[in-house]
């Protein structure tokens, strides 16, 4: 392992930290031109951090370790999903110790944990919140995974960095398939980041909300970290989705230099610029569905990811790679 | 195809670990009677013989481990005991070591819990108790190392019995005899196919050593008929559906180590059994088999994850959990099956090791949940999931270590179960190259429902969770609970550290597992090349590290901590929880056990029987039921009771109740026999 993969490994991870946020905002804020809003400014969500770290946390009284915990465990799973998916570099040392699959667990693990740290305190609205997050995880994660198998057996590989450096060596067509898991993908995204049309980020209704309920009683430094890592997780979904549909610009293994990774960077941002705004379109042409539709709504992503992957085999291509 | 690697596997007499082995066995059976020699005495019984079991426990689990790390020699030896002419064959090979290796690790830990869990009061006496446990250890180790049809079916009738024992060891409440009964009934048919299935196997020689067995040639119909009957027989005791309906009866009646042995430890006996027949003793295989236990297992993987889901009562819960993972393992089996006869090797032993380290897998956090419950359960003589909460912070021993086994159970990194479902995962990989052409299709619809199944796995294990230890107590008697005893710690400590060991450091596991496929396969799975990583196909393929993950996760969270410490200042108050600004919260507004359970409820509707009382608006004291069936007891198992019932009531037609005429039968049937003879 040489010393420079380290130093891009952990120049990637720190652009994702610093930038996820923002994306954030650029995604509010193309929400508001198109709702015909002032729209806040970009640096928006950077504020609304600052506040919350300078804030006096209150804690319940019968808040656990868990509870308090929590937190940090899901900005800790956060940025190591960061360090797995290829946003600029393929040549990632971590992504060799965690593939795809180990990835889809890590943000199961983040489910997991945020469900138990809203059911710790027992209110009504957080162990609501944990049931409603925990049925939408259940259908989303197999979605994700055939999304993902679609991509394995394209390329042999269930490495994000070999994926993309795979799809950099024969970008000879685009495999069917590929559009039937990219619809599911975006579902799955919306889905997975409480996004309209399953729940609205920005609702105030209680009983509509599903992540929003989890997070009540954060406050504080305890929300800023909630409140960032889910803009990491919505920054890693996205780079997932660059990597396995849109790979072009991400520096490959072996031609990875400086000038291709400024190219790569560039590359992001331009992605990250008309993916927030193509998510803020979808969000607002979209209503929010009723929560007993969410099965069927999830169910289709997984059905259209499944009929990529027969699409697929039945075109008989055996893998390309 | 596989009979001469099988044949040409040397075979050392008087090995030295069988010895050692039969030793421990032995000593297990003794300890278990010099119980009785201070029949009531708990101090004598639980805390010095348990102690003792568990030290034979790790005493197996240490010669198995190092007979699957060096000696690559089956042992066999031949007993002069049982029938005149029909001695006791036994014999270690890597197959029984690995599972020999699985039965002391988890025993290790159940015995001691156990030695803190039994008090005096409690059904039948503790030497009692401790002679049934001893000895369905001893049965459970010697149905491992059996190499004749007639000694393995001794051990697994008396593995049979000692665990009816133990299930009904609380004989006095009407529904455990029930389940006890319940529970007979099926191990008894269970072992009726097994034995038709040995007979069977001998093939005509007439001769019921597994070597002879191994020698035999069937035809391909007979072959399938024995597999048929292995299948019924070992599904039936690894509670496949729709074989299951004994399981969530009899594994929660039991007293909480006894049911994490039988969940932890007599299902692998099963899957042991299933593996023993299908490669080693039947030397041809057919993608049928895989394709019919592929389907077994995947069905059982769902609905044991759904009616989990929807249980109240949380040993119940873990049952039915139970069926869902031996669902994942046979769906492995079926997988490696499939792969096998495809002539892929590679991938069968693949396929083959995710189902043997999920085995492995979970034996430890099964039992360490089983075990975990019985704690909650002496803390709070409380079983059902609606009684419970807020144990955290009364027992935080017990719900940190329960912690672990939740996360491993759901299939998380970086702990064991995660491992497992990868590999199985990575083998689902291969099945696009399989030769049939609507198998290539279909299978990798099972990846679907196996990602289906884990992520239910999830859910599931949050409610079992969250509803038990976080939240408000919704019993005010639940402010008196206390923690686990030191005893109990330990044993729940081992099965932790298990289960983080494997998670952490997936390469022992999967090297013994690659001695197993390596006999029964021929090909071995190697961890791959460096040390830190396992990359059992090709690191391009796809490479796992628990290791450096969880170094990984811990210096993301560590430094994520570290540096909120030191930028953030760190004050906090506490107060009452916010809620929304509600004002008046109870305990009672929380989700219930059936409330989480709802969605799940609402989806897999056709799964389950339901009855259900609402209450009708103006009703002054509101009361809400809902019964949850098993469709199944109304399709398969009512139906068959009636119709033996039937058959017996028509029989019973001749049992007139006058002795007169019974000895007109006799003189009748004497008659006919003479008749016959003549």
């Amino acid at each position: 392992m040489k010393l420079i993969s380290l130093v891009r490994q952990c120049a990637e991870v720190a652009l994702a930290i610093g930038i996820a946020p923002l994306f954030a905002g650029w995604i509010a804020q193309c929400r508001a031109w198109m709702q015909n809003r002032s729209a806040p400014p970009l640096i928006q969500p950077y504020r609304m951090l600052h506040k919350l770290f300078h804030k006096d946390a209150a804690l319940a009284t019968d808040a656990s370790p868990l509870f308090r915990a929590t937190p940090y465990v899901l900005f800790g799973t956060m940025v190591l999903a960061a360090a797995i998916v290829p946003s600029i570099a393929t040549d990632l040392p971590f992504a060799r110790a965690a593939d795809a699959i180990a990835l889809i667990g890590l943000f199961a693990t983040a489910r997991v944990f945020t469900a138990l740290a809203a059911m710790d305190i027992g209110t009504a609205f957080g162990t609501m919140g944990a049931r409603r997050e925990m049925m939408i995880g259940f259908l989303a994660e197999p979605a994700l995974l055939m999304v993902l198998f679609n991509a394995f057996l394209l390329f042999g590989s269930t490495a994000l960095p070999s994926l993309v450096d795979g799809y950099a060596a024969h970008r000879s067509g685009i495999d069917p398939s590929v559009i039937f898991a990219a619809v599911a993908f975006v579902m799955v995204l919306l889905a997975e980041n409480a996004r309209i049309p399953i729940d609205n980020p920005a609702t105030h209704l209680e009983l509509t909300m599903i992540h929003e309920a989890m997070l009540l009683e954060y406050s504080a430094r305890h929300l800023a970290l909630v409140e960032w890592a889910s803009s990491l997780k919505l920054f890693n979904y996205a780079c997932i989705g660059f990597a396995l549909f849109l790979p072009w610009g991400i520096a490959i293994h072996g031609a990875d230099g400086t000038g291709a990774l400024l190219v790569a960077v560039a590359a992001l941002i331009g992605k990250l610029v008309v993916a927030g705004a193509m998510l803020a379109l979808i969000e607002s042409v979209s209503a929010k569905l009723r929560l007993f539709r969410a099965p069927e709504y999830l169910a289709t992503a997984f059905l259209l990811a499944v009929l990529g992957l027969l699409v697929h085999l039945l075109l008989g291509a055996n893998t390309i790679a | 195809m596989s009979a001469p690697r099988w044949l040409s596997a040397a075979t050392a007499l008087h090995g030295p670990t069988l010895h050692s082995l039969l030793f421990l066995v032995a000593a297990w059976v003794i300890l278990g009677a010099v119980g009785l020699l201070r029949p009531r005495s708990v101090r004598f019984v639980a805390h010095l013989l348990f102690p003792l079991g568990a030290v034979g426990c790790i005493g197996v689990a240490l010669l198995a481990g190092t007979f699957l790390a060096t000696g690559h020699t089956a042992e066999a030896m031949i007993l002069p005991l049982g029938l005149p002419d029909l001695p006791f064959h036994l014999r270690l090979d890597a197959l029984s070591g690995f599972f020999l290796l699985i039965l002391g690790m988890a025993g290790a830990g159940i015995s001691i819990f156990a030695a803190g869990y039994f008090r005096r009061g409690e059904g039948t006496a503790p030497a009692l108790l401790g002679l049934q446990y001893h000895v369905f250890l001893a049965s459970m180790a010697t149905v491992i190392l059996a190499d004749d049809a007639y000694l393995f079916m001794v051990a697994w009738e008396t593995m049979a019995l000692s665990s009816y024992f133990l299930v009904t060891s609380q004989h006095r409440i009407p529904e455990i005899r029930r389940a006890g009964f319940l529970y007979l009934l099926m191990a008894h048919v269970g072992a009726i196919c097994i034995l038709l299935c040995f007979g069977v196997l001998q093939g005509g020689s007439w001769q019921f050593t597994f070597d002879a067995m191994r020698g035999a040639s069937l035809a391909p119909f007979w072959a399938t008929i024995a597999f048929a009957l292995a299948l019924l027989g070992f599904g039936a005791k690894a509670g496949l559906v729709p074989l299951h309906a004994w399981l969530p009866e009899a594994h929660p009646a039991a007293p909480s180590p006894v049911s994490a042995m039988m969940s932890g430890l007599m299902l692998n006996t099963a899957i042991y059994g299933m593996l023993r027949i299908t490669f080693d003793l039947l030397h041809v295989q057919f993608w049928q088999w895989g394709a019919a236990m592929l389907t077994l297992g995947l069905f059982s993987a769902v609905f044991g994850a759904a009616f989990a889901a929807v249980q109240t009562d949380m040993k119940r819960l873990l049952a039915y959990s139970s069926i869902e993972n031996v669902g994942l393992i046979f769906t492995g089996i079926g997988l490696a099956v499939l792969f096998d006869a495809s002539h892929m090797p590679l991938f069968a032993a693949l396929a083959l090791a995710a189902a043997l380290i999920h085995a492995l897998n979970h034996a430890l956090f099964k039992s360490l949940l089983f075990l975990a419950t019985g704690s909650v359960l002496h803390a709070t003589r409380q079983r059902s999931l609606g009684k419970l909460g807020g144990l955290i912070r009364r027992m935080p021993w017990v719900a940190f270590l329960a912690l672990i086994g939740t996360l491993a159970i759901a299939g998380l990194p970086p702990l064991n179960g995660f491992v497992s479902e990868w590999l199985l995962l990575q083998s689902f990989l291969f099945t696009p190259r399989l030769p049939q052409a609507f198998l290539n299709m279909l299978v990798p619809l099972g990846a679907a429902v196996l990602a289906l199944t884990v992520a239910l796995a999830a859910y599931v294990m949050v409610k079992f969770y969250g509803v038990i230890f976080l939240g408000q107590p919704r019993e005010p008697s639940l402010v008196d609970a206390h923690d686990a005893n030191w005893l109990e710690r330990i044993g729940l400590g081992w099965l932790a550290a298990g289960c983080v060991f494997i998670g952490v450091l997936p390469q022992f596991a999967l090297r013994a597992a690659g001695t197993v496929t390596g006999k029964l396969i021929g090909q071995t799975v190697t961890p791959g090349a460096s040390f830190w990583r396992i990359a059992p196909v090709t690191p391009e393929q796809a490479s796992y590290s628990g290791l450096i993950f969880l170094a990984g996760i811990v210096a993301a969270i560590g430094i994520t901590f570290l540096l909120v410490r030191l930028l953030a200042h760190g004050r906090m108050r506490r107060t009452a929880a916010w809620d929304c600004g509600y004002p008046w919260q109870t305990s009672r507004m929380q989700d219930t056990a059936e409330g989480f359970g709802q969605p799940i409820r609402h989806m897999f509707g056709a799964f389950f029987r339901m009855e259900r009382d609402l209450p009708s608006p103006s009703d002054e004291a509101p009361r809400y039921r809902i019964h949850i069936e098993d469709r199944f007891w109304g399709w398969i198992y009512q139906p068959i009771a009636r119709a033996v019932q039937r058959i017996a009531d028509a029989v019973s037609i001749l049992q007139g109740g006058r002795l007169s005429v019974y000895l007109l039968y006799s003189f009748l049937t004497l008659l006919a026999l003479l008749v016959f003879v003549l």
